[in-house]
């Protein structure tokens, strides 16, 4: 610990860093930051950085508001964009009460209780996530976004801009230490992907919310509007993070077993058995805005049903089938998740499921092979294939009955979400919206 | 780095060829004048002074150099195991002791622990390898003259790893190297690291850390390779 804090203070000083951004999460995974200067710098790695977090989204309590911020400086980086050309870096941080315990509302924190759980199993838990997005002209809010690369004669230059950005955006990771598996242009106009390469899940969440950043700061650089929003356009594909986990035992990887066929050992089968069981109840967070559940919808390689399968890609689990001999990378994909959930909890529920199929021995059921979306609800029910929640309001509800939900978020940020999904769904319920006055205006 | 003092000249036994063997330079004096006059501009950086041959002239230049305004420290001394007796009242002369026959490898370790204690601490200030350096004081490593930002982790595996260039270490051996405390994560997090670590170094140099199929990673080639 000691010679970290040593390693922040000598390189700041050493690289002229002028600012450190002390990076934190809120309750609905939008980053929140303060910055010190050099001097107030090595204080705040003793002591940690008091303020006031009434204001932060699941942060307020009843008694009290102040918090402190401590930060993790294992952390510390430097970032590859300047801000007014001063040289500034940026550190993530614990949250903590003012006695030193660690602050409940804290994303990280309900994350690092998962993994420390996992971790007395003997498992360490990884995460590997491909996160879709969409470059778009600078548009007013609430206009409809125009995709950068559809249109006009500019098509060609254009499209070069979103290759371009996609290119800088690769390398600036790339210069932050964040390797990347693809990036690609993906099916819908202006839709782009970049996969990760794995790493353990605290630091994956970490990378998620660096991720989001530096795409739209890229963009921004450039007058473009970078966007996570899952579903932002009506009739094209949606923005999905479909997330590839895997668990290691003693260095190796848990979720394979030579001796079985298709190469997937029990704790896999009961892995997935858990996330099977419990997707309805954490789909709230995987998906957690109204607007998620747009893009959760037939006919555009979202999944709808909670199903498994080695490769199918309608089905909410699939086992990518690995490499002969590749074994270490045996994983299973989630794909319901998109990329505006807040990663830190998205990936807790996740475990908090599949460690509950392992420990409770569920049963995996027979796996989907056939196309989903072309059978018919009479046939999914003989399957005995269940949807997933069609709206946030199921969602919700589903969560709210879900003790498995309640322990691994902790009461606070349990009581908190529910709290704040139901009054996004009623004031959504409350719009009129221009569909119905395109379509009933008119008419009615 | 400036060179070790040794006494006496020529140094005896296998003290020169273990000093080689460590990566030390030295430069041998046979008494307090030659100590004077062949010092280093920046001074010795430590003395490594065998009182087996010549006992007098050893506690005598020890005497000298100790009496300095700034006593040269650090001093590690070497005497016979029939010697150990004559240590008694001269504790202010040395800053620790081997026996004769002690091992190569059993010296290189006192040095280089010596060395560290007395805040010359780092045998190399920099290590550099190639395009890449590592300035060891402040904690900054660069490559062809660009900065590199490292996390506190990546800087710990880089350095660790073009310490010892040529050297094919396994996942387990850089975790409790490198590591060595509580961590979430396992041997994969050495995989982890390294590929963040190629990232930043870039596609250019992103080959000098080599995988080495089923054992683990090296870091560019021996110094001395043949």
């Amino acid at each position: 610990m000691q010679s970290q804090r040593e390693y922040v203070l000598r390189t700041v000083e050493e690289r002229g860093v002028r600012f450190v951004q002390l990076w934190f999460t809120d309750v609905l995974g939008i980053p929140k930051t303060f910055s010190i200067t050099p001097a107030e710098l090595e204080n705040a790695l003793e002591e940690g950085m008091t303020f006031d977090g009434s204001a932060i989204d699941g942060f307020s309590r009843v008694q009290e508001s102040d918090v402190i911020a401590r930060p993790d400086p294992k952390t510390f980086q430097i970032l590859p964009f300047r801000s007014g050309g001063q040289s500034v870096a940026r550190v993530f941080c614990d949250i903590e009460n003012l006695d030193g315990s660690h602050f409940e509302g804290d994303p990280r924190h309900v994350l690092r209780r998962q993994l420390e759980r996992a971790h007395d199993s003997g498992f360490s838990f990884f995460a590997a996530p491909e996160l879709e997005y969409f470059y778009f002209g600078d548009s007013k809010p609430g206009a409809p976004p125009t995709p950068l690369d559809r249109g006009s004669y500019f098509e060609l230059t254009v499209a070069d801009i979103s290759t371009d950005l996609r290119k800088t955006t690769v390398l600036t990771l790339e210069d932050m230490g964040i390797p990347v598996e693809y990036a690609q242009h993906e099916d819908a106009p202006s839709q782009h992907e970049i996969d990760l390469r794995y790493t353990d899940a605290l630091t994956m969440a970490d990378t998620v919310m660096t991720v989001r950043l530096v795409v739209k700061e890229v963009a921004q650089e450039r007058g473009v509007h970078a966007s996570f929003m899952p579903k932002p356009m009506t009739g094209v594909q949606g923005s999905g993070m479909h997330t590839h986990f895997s668990l290691f035992r003693d260095g190796r990887n848990a979720f394979h077993d030579a001796n079985d066929p298709r190469g997937l050992s029990s704790v896999a089968r009961g892995f997935i058995a858990g996330l099977l069981f419990h997707a309805r109840e954490i789909t709230a967070v995987t998906n957690q805005w109204v607007n998620s559940y747009k893009r959760l919808v037939s006919g555009y390689e979202a999944p709808i049903h909670v199903s498994w399968a080695y490769n199918n890609r309608s089905a909410l689990v699939r086992v990518p089938v690995t490499k002969t001999g590749k074994t270490e990378s045996t994983r299973v994909e989630y794909r319901a998740t998109d990329p505006a959930c807040n990663p830190y909890l998205a990936f807790a529920l996740v475990l908090a499921a599949g460690l509950a199929g392992i420990e409770g021995g569920y049963e995996l059921p027979p796996e989907a092979d056939r196309n989903l979306f072309a059978m018919s609800p009479e046939e999914l029910r003989r399957a005995g294939i269940h949807p997933l929640p069609r709206t946030l309001d199921e969602a919700v509800t589903a969560m709210e009955g879900s003790q498995l939900v309640a322990d691994a978020l902790g009461d606070h940020v349990f009581e908190w979400f529910i709290r704040n999904k139901r009054t996004e769904w009623e004031e959504y319920t409350c719009q009129v919206t221009p569909y119905e006055l395109e379509r009933y205006l008119p008419a009615l | 780095m400036e060179p070790l003092l040794c006494f006496p000249d020529p140094p005896a036994g296998g003290l020169a060829a273990a000093l080689d063997a460590a990566g030390y330079a030295w430069r041998a004096v046979n008494d307090a004048n030659a100590a004077q006059r062949d010092e280093p501009g920046d001074g010795w950086t430590g003395a490594v002074v065998s009182a087996v041959e010549d006992p007098e002239g050893a506690f005598s230049l020890c005497r000298a150099l100790r009496k300095r305004e700034t006593p040269l420290s650090p001093l590690l001394l070497i005497v016979a195991p029939s010697q150990l007796e004559d240590l008694e009242l001269r504790e202010d002369l040395f800053d620790d002791f081997a026996l004769a026959d002690a091992s190569p490898a059993e010296l290189e370790a006192r040095l280089s622990h010596l060395l560290w204690a007395t805040g010359r601490g780092k045998r190399h200030e920099v290590i550099a390898y190639g395009p890449l350096a590592l300035n060891l004081e402040t904690y900054q490593a660069v490559l062809s003259g660009r900065p590199l930002d490292l996390t506190y982790m990546e800087y710990e595996l880089l350095r660790f790893l073009a310490a010892h260039p040529g050297k094919v270490f396994t996942r387990e051996v850089l975790l409790s190297r490198v590591w060595g405390y509580e961590y979430f994560g396992g041997a994969r997090t050495v995989d982890v690291h390294i590929r963040r670590l190629r990232a930043k170094l870039g596609e250019e140099h992103a080959a000098l850390i080599e995988t080495v199929r089923s054992v683990g990673y090296r870091f560019g080639r021996a110094r001395w390779a043949p």
